[in-house]
Formats: structure tokens, sequence, C-alpha cells
């Protein structure tokens, strides 16, 4: 048996848009990996027990609401102050390309706006994990 | 004793969540077995229930309420909830934890979701040995959800000192309760959405086939009860039935019972497997697949007698005693 990669999806705020979460986190099933999904309106604290509770390697994050730049940033930051700093999160949603730059500098190491195909995704996950 | 053990034991998140990746994984396996054997003297305080029954009949919903029933008792709960694992990809998405979220800020409870990684009968492999980390961990309460189970898969029995079948109208006739199986496993009855239609004549078939098998040898009741988890009704009854079923088997011996049964049943299972291991090793069996098959399929010698003279072999070489 090899080390199963899991990943967390969740999503922050109170947008209750899930499509594109729910999408992304079958997706990633059919790629062979173990999804925890939560639901929607999760708290960034509520986010980051989960993740270490599950121990999971990767973080996924969906957004559509406009309130990104507040809350990526703020789970990042609440992992690290717990120790867990080595689970790699990425987002998705509707992101402006003029705040990704910023989001990557405050550790959210990819975004993956509207119509990227599941394969960035899962290359993503293989390159870094 | 390793930093892993100590940090389980201190009852550090982090730890307990890493030591449960580490048996799950079951890739490192003398590092897995000398922390399983230095927690082992910490266990044995926690009381274990197990979750089983169909898809869908609410087990996820049902145990967030009880969870709540636990904090307001202040006592520490660890959940383990199993979703399977794809037969194809090994992928598996894990949402029983969606229905208990409202918990993930509380520090007294930790819910870990476990992918059923191709194990059969209900549970993930590693669950005993999670069991194990929560115990040492100091959680009072470790409760089990097995994945939506059909008729076959009985593993929690083995794991539990308490399982509750949760069972929902509308799924057969009075046939389906009679069937070997599942059903004979339940210690108490839970009938959740019990404002749906055909919930009474459900209870009514439960009280029947239980009638049978207590007529027959068995001295334990098995309490039947009714709830709705999603109106949050019959939840503090359910409780109580499972408080009490708990204090009767701890005086009657019961406890003692199964959970010496339970040792029983994996020491079999661990010697089975390592034994396994070993015949691998040494027949070399997935290498040597290949030759047999093509014997077999041309028939210049049947099964039993090409793996008997291979197995025969092993046993003289080996030194039992």
């Amino acid at each position: 048996m090899n080390k199963n990669i899991r990943i967390l999806i969740a999503k922050p705020g109170l947008d209750g848009h899930d499509r594109g979460a729910k999408y992304v986190a079958r997706a990633l099933k059919d790629a062979g990996y173990e999804v925890i999904y939560t639901g929607i309106r999760q708290t960034p604290e509520a986010i980051v027990k989960t993740a270490i509770q599950e121990d999971v390697d990767f973080v996924g994050l969906s957004l559509l609401s406009g309130a990104h730049n507040e809350l990526f940033p703020r789970i990042v930051n609440l992992l690290r102050e717990k120790g867990a700093g080595d689970i790699i999160v990425f987002g998705g949603g509707v992101i402006p390309e003029s705040d990704i730059p910023s989001l990557k500098e405050k550790g959210i190491r990819a975004i993956f706006t509207p119509g990227t195909p599941i394969k960035d995704i899962t290359d993503f996950i293989e390159t870094v994990k | 004793m390793q930093e892993l053990a100590r940090r389980v034991i201190k009852g550090d998140i982090r730890g307990i969540a890493k030591a449960i990746s580490l048996v799950e994984d079951g890739v490192e396996t003398v590092k897995k077995e000398a922390l399983i054997d230095s927690l082992y003297p910490h266990c044995g305080h926690a009381i274990i229930w197990g979750i089983t029954g169909p898809p869908g009949a609410g087990k996820s919903s049902l145990l967030d309420r009880l969870i709540e029933q636990l904090r307001q008792d202040k006592q520490k709960v660890a959940v383990i909830a199993v979703d399977p694992s794809s037969p194809f990809t090994g992928g598996a998405i894990l949402g029983d934890r969606l229905r208990m979220q409202k918990h993930a800020v509380d520090d007294a409870v930790f819910i870990r979701s476990m992918a059923s990684r191709g194990h059969l009968g209900g549970v993930a492999g590693a669950t005993g040995d999670a069991i194990k980390i929560f115990d040492a961990a100091g959680y009072d309460h470790i409760i089990i959800e097995t994945i939506g189970v059909g008729q076959t898969e009985i593993e929690v029995m083995e794991l539990s000192d308490i399982v509750l079948l949760v069972l929902v109208p509308g799924l057969g006739d009075e046939i389906q309760a009679l069937k070997a199986g599942v059903m004979e496993i339940g210690d108490i009855f839970i009938i959740n959405k019990k404002d749906h239609d055909g919930a009474d004549r459900l209870r009514t078939e439960v009280e029947y086939v239980l009638s049978l098998k207590n007529g027959a040898e068995n001295t334990t009741e098995h309490p039947i009860t009714m709830t709705s988890a999603t109106l949050n009704e019959g939840i503090a009854e359910a409780y109580s039935i499972i408080q009490s079923y708990y204090t009767t088997i701890l005086k009657n011996g019961n406890l003692a019972k199964k959970r010496k049964n339970r040792i029983e049943n994996e020491l079999k299972h661990i010697a089975l497997s390592k034994i396994k291991e070993s015949v691998d090793k040494f027949l070399n069996i997935d290498d040597r697949l290949d030759s047999w098959v093509e014997d077999v399929f041309q028939k210049k010698v049947s099964p039993y007698k090409l793996l008997n003279k291979k197995i025969n072999k092993f046993l003289q070489e080996i030194d039992w005693k």
C-alpha cells in the first residue's frame, strides 16, 4: 500500500454556490485521491481544525463571493499558527486575475479560475505533493 | 518510547492525526507496530460504539445528535467515519463529517474520516488500530460509523462494545428483517425517520424478529427505540437507552466477554496475516503465479496437487513450535 493523498475541499464564508466545489471533489476522487468534503459556510477555524484532524496533504478552497482576499490568507495563517504550515493550500472560484499575485504571495500555492481543465489541478497536485 | 506515542498520550491533535495516518498507510510496519505497542498500556478506558445501517438511514445525522448529548455530559468524543473507496481508482469522497461539522470547532470532539481502501466488512483495515490511538489519547467515547451496509458487513461487531443498528422504513418487507447477517449484530435497534410512513410497522417487524431470536437461547434484551435525527426527536431517550445498556453489560460480564473476544479475533488476524506474509515470501507466489497458471491451464497439473506439493515443502522447512 502506498501513502494515499488526502485533500480537503472546503467552502469558507457565506456564499452557498457549491457546484464548483462538488465538481472538483468528484473529479479528484475519480483521479484516485481521498477527498473530504465538508459543505458550505465553513469558518476558517473549522476548516483548519478539519484539515489537521484529517491529516490532509492539501486544502482546496472554493469561493465565489469576492471575500477571497480576506479568507484565503486567513486560513493559510491559521494553519501556520497551528504548526500545520506544511499543508498546501490552493483555491478556486471567480477570482480576478489581478488578485492572484498577492494571494500567491500570501501562501496560496495556486488559483484555478472558471474554465480550468481538471488536469491542471491534478498536474499541480502531482507536482507539488 | 517514540516521540509520536508521547504526543498521542498527551492528547496532541496533530500527533493523533499523524498517528492515524501511520496505521492507515501501513507502509512503515515496524514504526506502526512500535507505536501501537507503546500505546497499548494506556488503552481500555474508552467506551467503543459502533453505528451501522443501510446507506441513507441517517447514521451521520443521528450521530451528530448523539454527540450533542455526550457533550452535555462533558464527555470527550472521537468519531471514525468510514466511507467506501472506489474499486477502480482507489479514490473516495469522505462526506460523513458534513453532517457533524458543527462540532468541528469543539476541542473535545475529534472526527476522522477513513476510506475503506479495499477492506471488506464495512470498516477500514486500520480501524482497530485507530481505536487504540484515540483510547490512549484519552477520549471517553470512540464511535465507529461504518459505510452504508448491505447484509454481510458485520466487522463493526468485532470492534465495538455496543452496536447501534440504524434502520429506516421503506426498504423491504419483514423477510429482509428475518435474514441472517447485519440484522443479527445489533445490540440496540434504532428506527430513524420515525415520522415517515411505515416506521411503526418496521418496529413491529423488528420486535417479532427479536422475539424469535430471544426465544432460542439469548438472554440479553435488545432495546428498540425510534428517532428522527432531522426533527431532533427521540434523541435523549435513545441516549439513555445506550447508557443503561452499557451499565447492564458492564455488570453482567458481557462487556468483558466481548472485549476478550475482540482480542481473540485480533490475535488470530495478526497471526494469520503475518503467516500469510511469510508464506508469500517463501513461495514467491507473485513471481511464480504466471507459470503455475500456465501449467494448470494446460492441465499438466491440478490446482490442489500443485499447491499441496509446495505447501508441504514449506511446512517441512519451518520450525513451528
